[in-house]
């Protein structure tokens, strides 16, 4: 269960937003909406705990992110709009690295599946710096394939991608909801997640 | 714990390794600075034999300098950082594993590259040794100071002159120490002491700069 608290965030001079307040249990998913600039991703760092809030509280299982700290980021996947792959490694190399860097186990057949699944086999073991856009948003999708962690905070997961990824990755959150996970995303292309709960957040 | 500081090692190697150009080209700022001295004082043995220390540490620190801003900047620009800064266990082990891994393609080349160099100044062989010596344990200080520095200055634009402008005070310790042991050897009075002192103050910098790092990571991250 995740839990936020009367959230004031505030960038530069400007008040983004204030007394924001809302909670999200297993199962659901929190589609946070709203024009440029009103605060969609800053709300998102906070929720990893990157951005402390000028004011108020986030909750995780009932405890603050601030003292949970380690156990609270060990049950956090975040996908934001860079990509996080390194240009020089393969496909597989960044799966795999990234898996070992977030403290977690996987095997290379586990990777290459996943690979599989958002449509990159056969590029498995070429440099991601001659992949195209889309190819390299579905190398860090990649990572969601074998993700068990409750919480996924997702920054605008389905930019770059064609209709049948967006279908595809539609498909995987709404699995990871069935499971009991809880996300939060936000986008500006209406999409369908079949199912979970799906509530509407709008800033600004 | 160890596990996290090896994985953050052995990628950062990897990628080291796709991109051989940056260690080669700060090698050869290395050697090529070096070797301007002998070139343009003339030969003089006894002239350059007592410049040697001083030309070969500070060569060194502009060497390390070179590929300071790239040690975080890289992670930082295609969110590499943000992940590891996500990661379950603290930030200070996975910047070890990055300061460790720094020192390991731009340090250690210097250190081994040095005794040649030592050559053309005429140093003995004992001076030489100790060179070598001054250097591998000296320049893990370098690689650890200055992470705290390319943290501070991570995402600034001009970043990498402010960069040189925070880090070289701090080296002088090092260069100070590092050029002292090679004085020591040849005037006869021996550079063991000098050596101790070099390695006081690299245990100090690999186990406290990379916690200051991560706090600086975390600012720049906000």
């Amino acid at each position: 269960m995740l839990e936020a608290d009367n959230l004031e965030c505030v960038r530069g001079e400007r008040r983004l937003f204030a007394g924001l307040t809302f909670r999200l249990e297993a199962g659901e998913l929190l589609h946070l909406q709203g024009r440029n600039g009103s605060g969609k991703t800053s709300l998102l760092r906070m929720l990893i705990g990157l951005l402390p809030p000028e004011s108020g509280e986030i909750r995780w299982q009932g405890e603050a992110i601030r003292t949970l700290a380690d156990d609270f980021r060990g049950e956090l996947c975040y996908l934001g709009h860079l990509n996080a792959i390194k240009e020089e490694l393969t496909p597989l190399e960044n799966l795999l690295a990234a898996a070992r860097l977030a403290g977690e186990e996987l095997s290379e057949d586990d990777a290459l599946d996943a690979l599989e699944q958002v449509g990159l086999a056969g590029r498995e073991d070429l440099a991601c710096k001659y992949l195209s856009q889309g190819q390299k948003r579905r190398v860090a999708l990649a990572r969601l394939v074998r993700e068990k962690r409750p919480l996924w905070i997702l920054d605008e997961p389905f930019v770059a991608l064609d209709a049948a990824a967006v279908d595809w990755l539609a498909g995987l959150i709404s699995a990871h909801l069935q499971r009991g996970g809880l996300a939060v995303m936000t986008t500006h292309q209406p999409v369908n997640i079949p199912a979970g709960t799906v509530r509407e957040l709008r800033l600004g | 714990m160890l596990g996290i500081i090896m994985a953050v090692i052995g990628r950062d190697l990897k990628l080291a390794m796709r991109r051989q150009a940056d260690i080669v080209s700060a090698l050869f700022f290395f050697i090529i600075v070096v070797s301007l001295f002998p070139l343009g004082i003339g030969p003089e043995p006894g002239l350059l034999r007592k410049l040697a220390p001083g030309v070969l540490w500070v060569a060194a620190l502009l060497a390390t300098m070179l590929s300071l801003p790239r040690l975080f900047g890289d992670d930082h620009r295609d969110g590499t950082l943000e992940q590891l800064a996500l990661a379950p266990h603290p930030l200070g082990l996975v910047v070890t594993g990055k300061v460790i891994a720094h020192w390991l393609v731009s340090g250690l080349p210097l250190a081994l590259i040095a005794p040649v160099l030592g050559v053309q100044f005429d140093l003995s062989a004992d001076a030489l040794v100790v060179l070598t010596a001054a250097i591998l344990i000296g320049t893990p200080a370098l690689s650890g100071i200055g992470a705290i520095g390319a943290a501070l200055t991570l995402g600034l634009r001009g970043g990498g002159v402010l960069l040189s402008l925070l880090v070289l005070p701090l080296y002088i310790p090092v260069l100070i120490f590092g050029a002292g042991a090679v004085d020591a050897t040849v005037t006869g009075l021996g550079g063991e002491g000098h050596l101790s002192l070099l390695a006081a103050l690299t245990l100090a910098s690999v186990g406290f700069a990379p916690w200051a790092s991560a706090a600086a990571l975390k600012i720049a991250l906000e």
